[in-house]
């Protein structure tokens, strides 16, 4: 009996390890592609990845704040999120009763999400990595053309509260990969990049390129509406904010060279 | 020497002169220039009230200038267009145009910027009351679930846009984030009797105006001009029916009118009205005694008139296509005793023949109240309809239904009529174009869609149904709203 119980604890621990602490991910082969704020409209380089096919989700996200009491949200220190962090959470460990466990995680600042990704031995995708795998539609790795592509984010950007919708209710796109668009926006590892540059320290110039008419100069593609309001939102952030209508997901590198 | 001596002389004393001169030009000079309104002390605080359209807050008086604080939120939220359509707008305040903010000169405005955590976007706002860089948008660009604070000092008095300026600029303001802010001058603008607040706008939708359901914005038609909707305070129905604006005979009407764009220019004109002052621009000049007045994009003016006769004003731009095929039309109406040396009326109606001829009379129609009642009896509904017919349809279709040879094809005694009520509905919803038979005989013709309310479509059929031989269908409302919210 006794060895007999042992052995099915381990079954169902192992099962439930990698069936919830690590999710499904799939190959991005790199490339090049022309950003919407190229810092001189140069062409950007992207190397082969791996992304999760899905945003992290309440419920591995729970999982994760059991792990690592630091990150809940009685212990979080105020410099690592703000006071809208988890917000909608009945407690440390219980999700609110409108939440889904399926549904993406949102209310996290990038100090978690980034440390999430972290623990899973993984990190967050670059601003490049996020765009050239969200840039795909069903058919093709590149649809920023294509007009329907735009009006499809577009008229998702206008539809309210899909942030409650479960992972997985958004189309499947040339990489295989869910819900880069019309579930919730996503943090990146250098989000404030667009605005922060480190080199030329014209950081009240940069700012103005997202008010105005300023907004359609030094931007390559004029119709691609959809990328200016996700920089937009990027522009908008700090690193410590929880926002009701942006969660994350996970990348790893490949390192090619070992 | 003593030459020389003299000239010398001559030269000091011109000297002295000019500079006297200069001395006494400056002294006029300091003696005209007003203080500069960026020293007007504040003292106290006091939070502003907020008005949705078509009201407007209390006027400033002659409080001194104050701190004032003021508290926006932006609310993403559907709303409609028009009946059975629907739009996601962006509003400040929960309203199209956003909530009305009153200030005076010199106040020292403290504004916060709230974005409602459910929003998907971020916002801030352009303030064009505001001296400095942005109008206040670089410092209240804020993320959802977050607020941001900034203050600014009214300098100059007037009526000025306020609309969000986040990229894409356009988008933002075309779903609806404008607004307008008026400055008053010290001790106020001169008091009136009736304040309103209209702000025109235009709208890009997926589908032409008028098709049902969740309309989602159209970039493409936004970038064409090509508006589907031009409407006063965000919707076609804002300004209508019960949500008219009213006043007395007698009274003076003061109209703070903005537009917000995105793009087209709008050409203010009150049908039946001459505006007796303007204030251009919403800026110091006044003119007098105008017709229509321009109201750029991302800007605005205050009219002002008095209302001397009873009636039914209607406020359009008179880019006329706008008003009665896309929406920008509202209406004032105004109560009170006739006065017959302003306006008559009908006096007379006769017969012209150009031959010469006594004047025929007809006898005066008697003048019928509408009524907006679901239950209406038959009764009501046939004398209604009848006065619907002879404003809409009686110049084609005539006077007994029987309309005219080769053109028109008669509603009387009418097989095409008598066949089929929702295709009739239809017609005067969409309008019809092509070949038809009707009684027998071929017509190829062209009738635009009629803009009437459900309500007067139910009652204009059912006055044709029930005359000229027809099949007595007593047509309702609620089957017009089918066929409207069909396809």
């Amino acid at each position: 009996m006794k060895p007999i119980n042992r052995l099915i604890i381990c079954i169902t621990l192992l099962f439930s390890l990698t069936a919830n602490c690590q999710s499904k991910m799939v190959l991005i082969k790199g490339g090049t592609y022309t950003p919407l704020y190229g810092r001189d409209s140069l062409k950007v380089n992207v190397s082969d990845f791996k992304i999760d096919v899905y945003p992290v989700t309440n419920k591995l996200f729970l999982e994760f704040v059991k792990k690592n009491p630091k990150w809940k949200r009685s212990n979080i220190k105020k410099l690592f999120a703000d006071e809208n962090y988890l917000i909608n959470w009945k407690s440390d460990l219980e999700l609110g009763d409108m939440q889904s466990l399926n549904a993406p995680i949102t209310n996290i600042s990038w100090f978690v999400a980034k440390d999430y990704c972290d623990f899973q031995g993984k990190r967050l995708p670059t601003i490049d990595e996020w765009e050239y795998v969200a840039m795909a539609n069903k058919n093709l790795p590149d649809a920023r053309q294509l007009k329907t592509y735009n009006e499809q984010i577009l008229s998702w950007y206008e539809k309210p509260k899909t942030f409650k919708n479960d992972i997985g209710s958004t189309f499947k796109n040339y990489w295989n990969v869910y819900d880069l668009h019309g579930l919730v926006w996503e943090w990146t590892l250098d989000f404030n990049s667009v605005l922060i540059s480190g080199e030329s320290r014209k950081d009240v110039d940069n700012d103005s390129s997202l008010f105005c008419g300023s907004a359609a100069i030094g931007a390559t593609d004029l119709m691609n509406y959809a990328a200016f309001m996700r920089y937009a939102l990027r522009g908008s952030l700090k690193a410590k904010y929880a926002v009701k209508t942006l969660g994350f997901r996970c990348v790893k590198s490949i390192n090619n060279s070992q | 020497m003593i030459v020389k001596q003299k000239s010398k002389m001559r030269i000091s004393f011109v000297a002295f002169t000019m500079i006297t001169m200069l001395f006494s030009g400056c002294k006029d000079a300091d003696k005209t220039e007003k203080p500069s309104t960026a020293d007007i002390p504040v003292s106290r605080e006091m939070t502003a009230e907020l008005t949705s359209p078509p009201n407007v807050p209390r006027p400033v008086g002659r409080r001194k200038a104050k701190k004032l604080i003021v508290n926006m939120e932006v609310l993403e939220k559907e709303g409609t267009m028009t009946d059975g359509t629907t739009y996601n707008y962006w509003t400040f305040g929960g309203s199209v145009p956003g909530s009305f903010i009153r200030t005076r000169v010199g106040d020292e405005v403290e504004f916060t910027l709230s974005n409602h955590p459910d929003n998907k976007l971020p916002h801030n706002i352009d303030l064009h009351a505001v001296t400095g860089p942005g109008g206040g948008a670089t410092s209240s660009f804020v993320a959802p679930g977050h607020e941001k604070k900034f203050n600014f000092k009214t300098l100059n008095p007037g009526l000025y846009v306020y609309h969000c300026a986040t990229a894409p600029v356009g988008m933002h303001i075309a779903n609806g984030m404008y607004g307008l802010i008026l400055v008053e001058p010290k001790g106020g603008l001169p008091l009136v009797d009736k304040e309103y607040y209209i702000m025109q706008g235009d709208f890009y939708t997926k589908g032409e105006n008028g098709a049902p359901g969740l309309q989602s914005f159209d970039m493409q038609k936004a970038v064409d001009e090509d508006a589907d909707y031009v409407v006063f305070n965000g919707s076609v129905d804002a300004l209508t029916g019960d949500n008219a604006i009213t006043a007395n005979v007698g009274e003076t009407v003061r109209l703070y009118v903005g537009n917000g764009g995105p793009n087209l220019v709008s050409s203010f004109h009150v049908i039946g009205e001459i505006f007796d002052k303007v204030r251009v621009e919403g800026g110091s000049m006044i003119n007098e005694n105008v017709q229509t007045t321009l109201i750029p994009a991302g800007g605005a003016a205050i009219v002002e008139f008095r209302v001397d006769v009873p009636g039914t004003f209607i406020l359009v731009d008179h880019s006329i296509f706008r008003a009665f095929n896309k929406g920008a039309l509202g209406m004032l109406k105004v109560e009170g005793e006739e006065n017959k040396a302003i306006y008559s009326g009908v006096v007379q109606e006769g017969i012209y023949h150009p031959e010469g001829g006594g004047i025929q009379q007809m006898p005066e129609g008697k003048k019928t109240v509408k009524v907006a009642n679901s239950n209406k009896s038959l009764a009501m509904k046939m004398e209604s309809g009848k006065q619907i017919y002879t404003q809409t349809c009686f110049a084609c279709h005539q006077a007994e239904g029987q309309g005219i040879p080769n053109a028109f094809p008669p509603l009387a005694k009418s097989d095409y009529l008598n066949a089929d009520v929702n295709r009739a509905i239809k017609i005067i919803l969409k309008g019809k174009s092509g070949e038809i038979t009707v009684n027998g005989k071929k017509y190829n013709s062209v009738m635009t869609r009629q803009t009437i309310s459900n309500d007067e479509i139910a009652d204009v059929l059912t006055y044709v149904y029930n005359s000229w031989g027809n099949n007595k269908t007593n047509v309702t409302k609620a089957q017009v709203d089918a066929v409207k919210s069909g396809h």
